[in-house]
C-alpha cells in the first residue's frame, strides 16, 4: 500500500508490523482439537463419567448378575420320628451341597416357610412317608419341592427306568456380561456425544465463546469439524478401555473384528454427535439443555436394551424400539462383538444411524445460533 | 481516504418491539480512539456488536475499512481484534494456549511472546485461566484481540468492575496500541475513562447520539469548566433556581434533590456573590464544593439523569 496515512500526524513512523509467522489451512481446526482435547483431560469429572463409571457399571453388574452354581435351597423338617432318617437321607445324597435343611419344632417350621426362611417344609408322617409343605407360587419353592422329593425318592430306592447323563454349559458369549458390555458401549457413546458435544456447545455460548470465536476469522466449519473430530478420538478410548475390562476381567470373547467394531464406534459417535448438535442450536441456558438431553436419552436408557433386552416389551412395540438409534447400534454392537456380524449384514441398523445423524447434522447447521 | 469505521443511520429492533438503536451515524478515522460514552441500556453493546458484524442492523449501513460485512466478512476479520463484554474464556486452557488458539485463527498473527509480554503476561503464561485475577483476565481478552495483528481494536466495557490499577495498566495498552497506528472504538459509562483516554466521544443515550466531539469540547460546550455544588438551609432553598442563575458568572443551574449545581466561568466572582445571597436571605451554607467541570456534568445536562443511574 502506498497511500499516505493523513491521521495520525506523521509525529512517529509506523512500525512496520512485519507479520513474524503465516498460519496454514489447518492452524485453527488443530488447534481447536488440541485445545478440546486438553480441557477434557483436565476435567476429572469428565474422566470419571467417560472412563470410569462404565467400567464401575460393568463391573458391579457382572459381579451381581454373574453366573453362579444354583442356588442352595434351605428347608426344615419337622421335629418327629421319621426327621432324622429325612436328614440322613439329604444329607448322603449326591446334592447335599445344594440342599441345607435342619430338624426344628412344627411351629418354628412352618413360621419360617412362611417368612420366606425356608423354601418348602417336610413333615415326616412316621410310617416313612413324607409330606410336603411348599408354596407354588414362589419358583424357588417349586424348585425346591422338586428337588428334594427327588433325592428322598432315590435315597428311598428310586429305580430310573431311562439312563441320562448331563453335561453343564457356562459358555462367555451367552452370558449376562456379555449381553451388558455391548449395551454399555452404546449407553456410553450416547452419552458422551450427547453430552459432550449438546452441553459444551451450549456452554460455550453462555459463556459468549462461541461469539467471541465467530469474531475471529476462525472457520465455522473447522470449529464443528473439531468438535466430531474429538468425539472420535475419546470414542477410541472409551471402547478400547471396556472391551479391554471385559476381556481381561470377565473373559469376554470378541468374536468381531476390531475394525468393525471402531468403525460402529465412530458412526454412533457421529450419530449421537448430530443429534447433541441439534439438542444445542439454540438453547442459550445449559439448564434448559440440560433437560432437553435427558428428555431425549430416557426412553433410549429403558428401551433401547441396554440392560435387558427389549424382547422383554409388547411385541407390537418391538419395530418402533427398533428405529431408536440406540437400539440399532446397542444391536450392531451385540451382533459384531458376540456372534462376529460384518457390517454389511447390518444394513438395516446402518440406514437407522445414518439417517438420525445425518438428519439431526442437516437440521442442526440450518438452526444453529452462533451468538 | 475512507474512515476506518463508518456507519449511516444504522437501527436495531429486537423481535419487533424494543428499539435498541435508533437511527445512529458514526464516522472514526484511522488512527483515533473513540468512545461511546452513555449509561448501561443505552444501546452501546448493541451497536459495537453491529459494527463488529456480530449482529444484524435492522437497517443502516456499516463500512469498515472501506468494506462491507455482506461481502468482506472473513478479510475484515483478520484485520480487527474484539474483546467482548464479559467471555468467560475457557478456565481450563492456560494463558499461552489460549493465546496460541486465537493466533491460529488468524493468518499473519503476532508471536504469542510478544503479546505476552505487552499485556503484562508473562508470569502468567502457563497458569490456567481459571486462577487469573479480574485484571488478568481482562488482559487477556484484550492479548486475544491483539494476537491477530489487527487495525481496529473493538472494546466493549474494557475496564468494567476493574481495580483502579489494573484499568492504568489496561489504559497503557490501549493507548500503546493507538500509537503504533491502530484504530480504537471502545464503550465505557466511566466518564474518566472516556476522558482520558477518547480523542473523540460520543454520549449515547436510548440508542441515540445526543453529543459528539473530544472531552474537551463537549465540557466547553457546558459554558463554564468549573461546577460550584452547594445545599442551603430550607429557609432559602424554597427560592426558585433563577435566583442563581441570576448570579455573576454562572452559565447553568441545575437543582439535584436539594443540591444545586452551577456551571460557573469563574468561581472566584460566583462564590462571593452567592455566601452574599444566601446572607442576604438568612439562610445559612450547608455544603460548599467547586470542581472542575467533567463528562458526567455534560451527561447530566443533556440528560437530567446522572451516568450510573439505573
Amino acid at each position: 500500500m502506498t497511500v499516505a496515512q493523513q491521521t495520525p500526524p506523521a509525529e512517529m513512523p509506523k512500525p512496520a508490523p512485519a507479520p513474524q509467522r503465516t498460519n496454514g489451512r489447518w492452524a485453527g481446526f488443530n488447534h481447536l482439537l488440541k485445545a478440546r482435547m486438553l480441557e477434557l483431560k483436565r476435567e476429572p469429572e469428565v474422566v470419571f463419567w467417560v472412563f470410569g463409571f462404565p467400567i464401575l457399571l460393568a463391573l458391579g453388574l457382572g459381579i451381581a448378575f454373574r453366573n453362579k452354581p444354583a442356588d442352595v435351597t434351605s428347608i426344615a423338617i419337622v421335629q418327629s420320628p421319621g426327621a432324622d432318617d429325612a436328614l440322613a437321607m439329604i444329607q448322603h445324597s449326591s446334592r447335599s451341597s445344594t440342599i441345607r435343611a435342619q430338624i426344628l419344632d412344627r411351629d418354628a417350621a412352618l413360621l419360617g416357610l412362611r417368612l420366606g426362611k425356608f423354601d418348602m417344609v417336610v413333615v415326616p408322617d412316621g410310617k416313612g412317608g413324607f409330606e410336603y409343605r411348599y408354596d407354588p407360587a414362589r419358583p424357588e419353592s417349586v424348585l425346591s419341592h422338586a428337588e428334594v422329593d427327588d433325592v428322598l425318592q432315590a435315597a428311598g430306592g428310586r429305580k430310573d427306568p431311562v439312563a441320562t447323563t448331563t453335561v453343564t454349559s457356562s459358555e462367555p458369549g451367552s452370558r449376562y456380561i456379555d449381553f451388558l458390555v455391548p449395551g454399555l458401549l452404546g449407553m456410553n457413546l450416547m452419552n458422551s456425544g450427547m453430552w459432550g458435544v449438546g452441553f459444551s456447545l451450549v456452554d460455550m455460548r453462555q459463556r459468549k465463546l462461541l461469539k467471541r470465536f465467530v469474531g475471529t476469522p476462525m472457520r465455522r466449519s473447522d470449529f464443528l469439524l473439531a468438535v466430531m473430530s474429538s468425539r472420535i478420538l475419546l470414542m477410541i478410548v472409551e471402547v478400547g478401555l471396556l472391551l479391554a475390562f471385559g476381556v481381561l476381567f470377565f473373559h469376554m470373547r470378541v468374536l468381531g473384528s476390531f475394525a468393525t467394531i471402531a468403525l460402529w464406534g465412530a458412526i454412533g459417535s457421529l450419530s449421537f454427535g448430530g443429534l447433541g448438535l441439534l439438542t444445542a442450536s439454540r438453547a442459550q441456558k445449559i439448564e434448559s439443555v440440560s433437560g432437553l438431553i435427558n428428555l431425549i436419552m430416557m426412553p433410549m436408557w429403558i428401551f433401547s436394551g441396554v440392560f435387558f433386552s427389549y424382547e422383554r416389551f409388547p411385541a407390537v412395540l418391538h419395530p418402533f424400539i427398533k428405529l431408536l438409534p440406540l437400539t440399532a447400534l446397542n444391536d450392531a454392537l451385540r451382533a459384531t462383538i458376540n456372534e462376529g456380524a460384518t457390517l454389511a449384514s447390518q444394513t438395516g441398523r446402518l440406514a437407522v444411524l445414518l439417517v438420525w445423524g445425518g438428519v439431526s447434522f442437516i437440521l442442526a447447521l440450518k438452526w444453529f445460533r452462533w451468538t | 481516504m475512507a474512515p476506518a469505521i463508518e456507519c449511516r443511520d444504522l437501527r436495531k429492533t429486537y423481535e419487533g418491539k424494543v428499539e435498541a438503536v435508533r437511527g445512529l451515524n458514526l464516522a472514526i478515522e484511522t488512527g483515533e480512539c473513540f468512545g461511546l460514552l452513555g449509561p448501561n441500556g443505552a444501546g452501546k453493546t448493541t451497536t459495537i456488536e453491529i459494527l463488529e458484524g456480530l449482529s444484524q442492523p435492522t437497517s443502516g449501513e456499516v463500512t469498515i475499512l472501506g468494506q462491507s460485512w455482506k461481502t468482506h466478512d472473513r478479510e475484515l476479520r483478520e484485520q480487527l481484534g474484539i474483546s467482548l463484554q464479559e467471555t468467560r474464556l475457557s478456565e481450563k486452557l492456560s494463558v499461552r494456549e489460549t493465546i496460541e488458539l486465537f493466533a491460529s485463527f488468524y493468518e499473519h498473527p503476532r508471536s504469542s511472546d510478544e503479546v505476552l509480554e505487552k499485556l503484562q503476561l508473562t508470569e502468567k503464561a502457563d497458569s490456567w485461566v481459571g486462577k487469573l485475577s479480574g485484571g488478568q483476565r481482562q488482559r487477556l481478552a484484550v492479548a486475544t484481540a491483539l494476537v491477530g495483528n489487527p487495525k481496529i481494536l473493538f472494546l466493549d466495557e474494557p475496564t468494567t468492575g476493574l481495580d483502579p490499577q489494573s484499568r492504568r495498566q489496561l489504559w497503557e495498552i490501549i493507548r500503546a496500541f493507538q500509537r503504533a497506528g491502530g484504530t480504537v472504538l471502545l464503550t465505557t459509562h466511566y466518564m474518566d475513562e472516556a476522558e482520558r483516554l477518547c480523542d473523540r466521544l460520543a454520549i449515547v443515550d436510548h440508542g441515540q447520539i445526543i453529543a459528539e466531539g473530544s472531552p474537551s469540547d463537549l465540557i466547553d460546550r457546558l459554558g463554564g469548566h468549573h461546577v460550584v455544588e452547594f445545599s442551603v438551609t430550607e429557609k432559602v432553598n424554597g427560592h426558585s433556581v433563577d435566583h442563581w442563575r441570576a448570579l455573576p458568572g454562572v452559565e447553568g443551574v441545575r437543582d439535584d434533590d436539594g443540591v444545586c449545581s452551577l456551571t460557573v466561568r469563574e468561581p472566584h466572582l460566583t462564590i462571593p456573590a452567592l455566601l452574599e445571597a444566601v446572607g442576604q436571605r438568612g439562610g445559612e451554607l450547608l455544603h460548599l464544593t467547586t470542581r472542575q467541570a467533567s463528562l458526567e456534568d455534560v451527561f447530566v445536562n443533556l440528560t437530567g439523569r446522572h451516568l450510573r443511574e439505573e
